[in-house]
């Protein structure tokens, strides 16, 4: 009941939530609802201004601006949460198993994320994208190795405040098997944190793939992911502002969406996160 | 001093992933380094004792090492230059963003975080936070698009690329360090709002002192301190925003030299590049330690 009531408090939770759900649903039903093929070039409508046909104008080869918003969004948003997936698949049981077992596999665990965190930002994410080749796979699979680190620390931390608790305690005096206690006793205090580093890895997430594939990186033309709009924007600045303007507001508004999400969650689960 | 020593092994581990990266790299390095030209079985032979894949690895790691500190960091498969030669030529460039923009940070986000703080929970309070929280969610090479659209087509106040100039310089270092700064303004107005709740502030108050004193002599000196290590924070933020900022106003820098070489698929460039800057924001973190023990008694007599 208090929870509720902490999140009706929230306006800007609230309002997160529903921006996200609005970008959620019309990128789910983006090909039920326009008219437009995203790929489909038509030389003759290029480079329209918004009208009534074309709600947010055409793009150099004749796309309809807001089809391939749209079909983007369905790339990004599957982006975001499949790197955020693999941080979390990658550093969560790192961070566990650093926290729980101590000795030398925290020693070993925390050198190799201290390893990774000598490379700022992008530049693990760049290193891993120059290995691999330029794809947007490979885009995704470098974000989130980039971002496993910091899951990895947050779940360390939180395993290392919930072992010395009395039922953990209590667990190991009655003989329960490590596995059991780990999985049963420390997970549930660990989830919280995770929800909100999250839900605001998302966000960063979204950022980070489509800053590598508007450096061309990443997605690869024709796909209409909003960081390669973008780029193709640019060549247009001039005569057709409207190519990379609204991808970028696009981006915006959802990671701002997801941001409010992110801050509410955080506030409602877990204060101690705000340091 | 103990820091001082713990670098080394950092950037030994720096240098091995550096020199890793060719071999992780799936195919032949001796084909790889090729680039573009032909690989017939004997140019593939020759190249391969040329670049002493034939040795061990160890010994090829430790060549490489005694290469580097030579100075030696290979040459540019495209333009067969030195590739130590291209940082030096580049690096006037960033270096120029870099302070440009690093001091916009300080100045906004510092501001902006410090007097959120203290009128917290007025208007003030809430207009300033939107703003920040705009500026995380706003992709860097948006802004700057945005700010050559305007004040660059449209209204021609600056130039939108090139390096040379501090008018080259504006539009860059505002989209690069407005971004960052959105990022220290949240830090620091929850960094502000802890000291502010420390028991020490309410004795000064209770004291009787007042409110500008109490603000200017026992927050600030504090709030110094941790501001120095959220600053340094922000350094990572900066390099990587640097990379994309270069990109947008082809500027020639080291971020974009970065980009190009890994789309050419130049990998003496591409390790060179990421040598210089895993190293550089290593040391510099290492400086943010080392100052920070200086600025906070209590750590340095720990």
């Amino acid at each position: 009941m208090t929870t509720l009531r902490r999140v009706r408090r929230s306006p800007g939770m609230m309002l997160g939530a529903l921006v996200l759900l609005v970008m959620v649903v019309g990128a789910i039903a983006a090909p039920v609802l326009v008219r437009y093929d995203p790929l489909a070039l038509s030389p003759s409508d290029r480079m329209l201004p918004p009208d009534p046909h074309h709600w947010l104008g055409t793009d150099g080869f004749g796309r309809d601006v807001l089809t391939r918003i749209l079909f983007g969004g369905r790339i990004s948003l599957r982006t975001g949460a499949v790197a955020v997936s693999l941080a979390i698949a990658i550093g969560v049981p790192l961070g566990l198993s650093s926290g729980f077992y101590g000795g030398i596999v925290d020693r070993g665990v925390m050198r190799l994320v201290d390893i990774m965190l000598t490379f700022p930002g992008i530049l693990l994410a760049l290193v891993i994208v120059a290995i691999l080749g330029p794809s947007l796979f490979n885009a995704m699979l470098a974000v989130g190795i980039s971002a496993s680190p910091t899951y990895a620390r947050v779940v360390r931390a939180a395993v290392l405040t919930a072992k010395p608790l009395a039922y953990v305690e209590a667990a190991r005096a009655i003989g329960c098997p490590n596995a059991r206690i780990m999985l049963f006793h420390i997970l549930p205090n660990v989830v919280a944190p995770i929800i909100v580093l999250g839900t605001l890895g998302i966000a960063g997430a979204i950022l980070a793939a489509a800053a590598l594939s508007f450096l061309g990186l990443g997605a690869q033309p024709p796909q209409p992911e909003w960081g390669a709009l973008l780029s193709e924007g640019r060549n247009f600045l001039l005569n057709a502002w409207w190519i990379a303007t609204f991808p970028g507001l696009a981006i915006m508004v959802t990671v701002l969406a997801i941001n409010l999400l992110g801050d509410g969650l955080r506030d409602l689960l877990d204060p101690q996160l705000r340091s | 001093m103990k820091r001082f020593i713990l670098i080394v092994p950092t950037i030994v581990a720096i240098s091995v992933i550096v020199f890793f990266m060719l071999y992780l790299t799936p195919g032949d390095p001796a084909i790889i380094y090729l680039g573009d030209t032909p690989a017939t079985p004997e140019r593939l032979a020759q190249n391969r004792h040329a670049m002493g894949l034939d040795r061990s690895l160890m010994v090829q790691y430790f060549s490489y090492i005694a290469r580097v500190a030579k100075g030696d960091l290979g040459r540019s498969l495209r333009t067969a230059g030195s590739v130590l030669g291209e940082l030096e030529y580049r690096a006037p460039s960033s270096a120029e963003l870099a302070v440009a923009a690093f001091s916009v940070t300080l100045v906004l986000g510092i501001s902006l975080g410090v007097v959120s703080a203290l009128w917290r929970s007025t208007w003030i309070d809430v207009a300033a936070m939107v703003v920040a929280l705009l500026g995380v969610s706003m992709p860097i090479f948006w802004l700057g698009l945005m700010l050559i659209f305007v004040f660059s087509l449209g209204l021609g106040w600056f130039p939108a690329t090139g390096f040379g100039g501090w008018q080259r310089l504006v539009l860059p270092a505002i989209t690069l360090g407005l971004l960052t700064s959105a990022t220290l303004a949240r830090l620091a107005r929850s960094s502000v709002l802890e000291i502010l709740r420390q028991p020490y502030i309410w004795t000064a108050r209770s004291k009787g002192l007042n409110e500008r004193r109490v603000v200017g002599r026992h927050v600030m000196r504090n709030v110094v301190i941790l501001l120095i290590t959220v600053a340094g924070l922000q350094l990572g933020e900066l390099l990587s925003g640097a990379v994309i900022t270069e990109t947008v106003f082809a500027r020639p820098g080291i971020g974009k030299l970065l980009v190009d070489a890994i789309l050419n698929k130049d990998f003496p460039v591409v390790q060179g590049v990421v040598l210089l800057i895993a190293v550089v924001y290593t040391v510099i973190n290492l400086l943010v330690d080392v100052s920070y023990a200086y600025f906070d008694p209590r750590i340095r007599f720990e």
